[in-house]
């Protein structure tokens, strides 16, 4: 397996040999059992769902892969290497410090945001007479073409959409809990749900 | 939130004496050269503390050759071997950054005295 479910606890601090601050994001992962396992994907479950909340046919699903209790969140991850068998758990044991991983997740609803926060623009100077302080001014020539080019950055809502976070080392790796230390920031808030992937090694297409 | 300051805890220190700002201090830090490491001592007055947990960090300034230094140290790195306090000091605020524009004896900080408890109460007691 290369991937795991995951929640995200925050960010602190570890010190590593040379006596560096290093800043993590601790992300308790697994322990996920594995579902169901198709030609080229795995499907993985994370947390506790009460049997009352359960729906039937779920319940008939995990029931396939022999698990007592219904994963809170299920997920689909590409196969890569021996396929495991329904049932087992996959812990963080899977990945080892200096690992690069990615971490997905769903970042931050930052509501309807204008064009200098959503897209960096520079806006314009606050005084000497100018009124375009934040605005996103001139969008397009006018006449011809007579339409705005589709793509145009503009202002609308921002975050809370799926995000995938490339290239973090892996610093710490605690099975017993269950944690999983990332040098750096994750997409999300605290408690937030993630994904972690293994990076880099060998690809499908080999 | 409960989980990850449980986590933090595991590195935190609680063999630290307690200092103040105001305090001077003798920090000996562990200093690698080559394969070699060794103890260096930075000793002069703690302006400010900062931060709690494990992020707690502090200020100590001192007057090296004329020119004043300040190093700012994490209190939890594994860095510091130990601290040593060497002189209470009497001080009426957190931060002492106006000591950054003083020098000689305006710069100087009073020492706190143990407090002397009256003898009427020491009968009792």
């Amino acid at each position: 397996m290369n991937g795991l479910i995951g929640r995200k606890l925050g960010m602190t601090r570890l010190f590593n040999e040379d006596g560096a601050t290093v800043p993590v994001t601790v992300i308790a992962a697994g322990a996920c059992p594995v579902v169901q396992v198709t030609g080229s994907h795995v499907q993985l479950g994370f947390g506790v769902r009460k049997p009352k909340r359960t729906p039937k046919a779920l319940l008939g699903h995990v029931r396939k892969a022999g698990l007592e209790t219904t994963p809170h969140v299920l997920r689909s991850f590409p196969l890569a290497g021996e396929p495991p068998k329904p049932g087992e758990v996959v812990t963080v044991g899977i990945f080892k410090s200096g690992d690069l991983v990615k971490v997905t997740g769903v970042t931050k609803g930052r509501g309807f945001q204008g064009v200098v926060h959503r897209h960096h623009f520079g806006g314009g100077p606050e005084t000497h007479g100018n009124t375009r302080h934040r605005k996103p001014g001139s969008i397009a020539p006018g006449t011809d073409p007579s339409r705005i080019i589709k793509g145009k950055r503009m202002p609308g809502h921002m975050g809370a959409r799926r995000f995938t976070e490339l290239g973090l080392r892996v610093v710490r790796v605690d099975v017993e809990r269950n944690l999983l230390f990332v040098r750096g920031a994750v997409p999300g808030p605290m408690n937030g749900l993630l994904s972690v992937r293994k990076q880099g090694g060998p690809s499908r297409h080999d | 939130m409960d989980r990850l300051r449980a986590i933090e805890r595991e590195g935190v220190k609680t063999n630290l004496p307690a200092f103040d700002p105001g305090d001077t201090i003798r920090v000996m830090v562990r200093v690698r050269e080559g394969d070699k490491e060794r103890l260096q001592a930075f000793e002069g007055v703690c302006i400010a503390r900062r931060g709690g947990g494990i992020n707690a960090t502090f200020t100590v300034r001192k007057i090296s050759a004329g020119v004043g230094v300040e190093r700012i140290f994490p209190l939890h790195a594994p860095s510091i071997a130990a601290i040593e306090l060497v002189r209470k000091g009497r001080v009426r605020r957190a931060k002492l950054y106006f000591l950054r524009r003083l020098a000689g004896k305006s710069a100087r900080i009073r020492e706190k005295r143990a407090v002397i408890v009256p003898e009427t109460e020491q009968q009792q007691a």
